[in-house]
């Protein structure tokens, strides 16, 4: 029986009219190496989906992918029915409009407040009266719970302040899809407790569809309702995080677990150990 | 060495030729960018209002050495009254539009590129992108035009105290006589003496800030990558201003 977690992950198993966003045979290469080599993968409507690997998979590729910064080598990538990679620069900023994204920096403007940051996609997109615009920013301000720290530049904010502020911004504009980008990286477990919870309550209580980039195993699969595990160019294994857990894939497991050695070599590809250190010139092979 | 020549050669006119392309880039969002003047008007005073300090103590400096050196020339012949025409054509031609560039590129496009250089490295320009807004309309064109209407203000700026410091020099210290000083710069130098400096800063402006906001933009995401930018943001302003300024000289002479 073909385990459900290692074979290849196939779209056409899933409820195709409730997925969001569609990559099917997706192939990308950069500067001669291989990133996807045909990936398929369903986000459906309404989830929180986790978007795992060892590093240099192209977890990060993926998202910059959905989002039209870059173009697949092939393949098709749909976003709310619309194809990311056949479209006009005007209408991906039409589609950006209904999507937000989390930097794993946060990304604020430094030069303007937390209140101008928040309210910086407003002001470019609509003509709303200033007051509309207060009380937007001020909504989703409290949302993230720092409508007291509206008045503060982004120097001023501690890192998980400047991502929940990120997220303040991100929903600004109501968006149908959420991508977060390593949204934990060097958070202490307050702040990542916090925007663990913010991506989970958010996702309901808007409607949103989550994509959640990270390492972080045993954090993301506390919210996730599916994960995606990426290696060698493909969806590898994809489930709920408990079946995940349960899964015998040693890839897997590798990653679960986090195992130095497995299916992801500990060492980087090199000649013999011994013979090399016995080499009579003493120098590296070249 | 031939071929490393050529290969030097040949980078430097990919890289003339994607300068261009980028110029023409910010052309096709200046229309866009006017519309919203106030961001223009920020980086007018970023470029413009910032830089005065420097300008004008510059200016005074410069005017004060060439009326010190300007005095010692005339004398030799027994023409000092003219160190007021040699000061205002020197400064208002030459000296006021290229070392007003040239610090220009040292305090204002060394600023430029690394704020746009910076933005690039901490993903603001990609968040922008991701709002669906024109990194390029948003940030690089107000910043840019700000870099154009500045630099000739500045020039002016520069001009006016460097003449006002020869004054001081050739007049009150080294005693030529101000009506002298005063008139005879006012006959001699011409409506095309002075333009041929607003063309030389207008020039200049648009050369200082493009490479200043392509350096930026293009610069590698990472403080290396930063500094190299804004690095080559001075170096490359200060031949290009040198190289068009004998350009423009040739063509006003002609």
């Amino acid at each position: 029986m073909i385990n459900r977690l290692e074979r290849r992950y196939d779209a056409t198993t899933l409820n195709a009219t409730s997925a969001i966003i569609e990559l099917r045979g997706v192939h990308y290469s950069v500067g001669g190496r291989t990133i996807f080599d045909g990936l398929d993968a369903n986000f459906l409507r309404g989830q929180v989906s986790a978007v795992m690997g060892p590093s240099g998979t192209g977890k990060t590729t993926m998202l910059r992918l959905i989002t039209g910064q870059i173009r697949a080598d092939a393949g098709s990538i749909q976003v709310g029915g619309v194809a990311v990679d056949g479209i006009s620069r005007s209408e991906l900023f039409a589609l950006r409009q209904r999507m937000g994204m989390l930097f794993q920096n946060g990304a604020l403007l430094t030069d303007i407040s937390v209140f101008e940051n928040v309210a910086f996609p407003l002001r470019e997109h609509t003509r709303l009266p200033e007051r509309l615009v207060r009380q937007l920013v001020l909504t989703k301000l409290q949302a993230v719970g720092l409508r007291g720290a509206a008045g503060l530049m982004p120097a001023e904010l501690s890192g998980g302040m400047a991502r929940r502020v990120a997220l303040a911004r991100a929903i600004v504009m109501d968006p149908q899809v959420l991508i977060y980008d390593e949204p934990f990286v060097g958070l202490d477990p307050i702040s990542l407790g916090v925007i663990l919870r913010l991506i989970r309550r958010l996702n309901d209580a808007l409607g949103l569809t989550s994509i959640v980039v990270s390492h972080d195993v045993h954090e993301i699969a506390a919210v996730a309702d599916r994960v995606f595990l990426l290696s060698g160019g493909k969806v590898v294994a994809n489930g709920t995080p408990k079946e995940l857990q349960a899964s015998p894939s040693e890839v897997v497991k590798q990653f679960v677990g986090g195992l130095a050695d497995g299916p992801v070599p500990f060492h980087y590809p090199a000649p013999d150990y011994f013979e090399e250190l016995l080499a009579r010139d003493g120098g590296r092979s070249a | 060495m031939i071929s490393d020549f050529w290969d030097s050669l040949s980078e430097s006119l990919e890289r003339l030729g994607d300068t261009v392309r980028f110029l023409l880039r910010i052309g096709a969002q200046i229309p866009g960018a006017l519309l919203r003047p106030q961001l223009i008007l920020d980086q007018v005073y970023n470029a413009g209002a910032l830089s005065l300090v420097i300008i004008m103590l510059s200016g005074l400096f410069v005017g004060m050495v060439l009326g010190l050196q300007g005095f010692d020339l005339l004398q030799r012949f027994g023409s000092e009254d003219a160190l007021g025409t040699a000061a205002a054509i020197g400064l208002v031609k030459e000296l006021g539009p290229v070392v007003t560039a040239l610090l220009f590129a040292g305090r204002a496009g060394t600023a430029l590129a690394s704020e746009i250089g910076l933005m690039r490295a901490t993903d603001q320009l990609s968040a922008m992108e991701m709002m669906a807004v024109d990194p390029l309309q948003r940030i690089v064109v107000p910043r840019f035009l700000g870099g154009v209407i500045a630099m000739p203000l500045l020039a002016a700026i520069f001009s006016m105290i460097g003449i006002y410091g020869a004054q001081l020099i050739g007049v009150q210290i080294m005693h030529v006589d101000a009506g002298s000083f005063w008139s005879q710069m006012q006959a001699s130098v011409s409506l095309r003496d002075v333009n041929e400096g607003i063309v030389k800063s207008c020039v200049f402006g648009v050369a200082c800030s493009l490479i200043a906001v392509y350096q930026g933009y293009y610069s590698e995401p990472t403080a290396e990558g930063v500094g190299a930018a804004t690095t080559r943001t001075v170096v490359t302003s200060a031949v290009i201003v040198l190289f068009l300024d004998y350009l423009i000289t040739a063509f006003f002479l002609k």
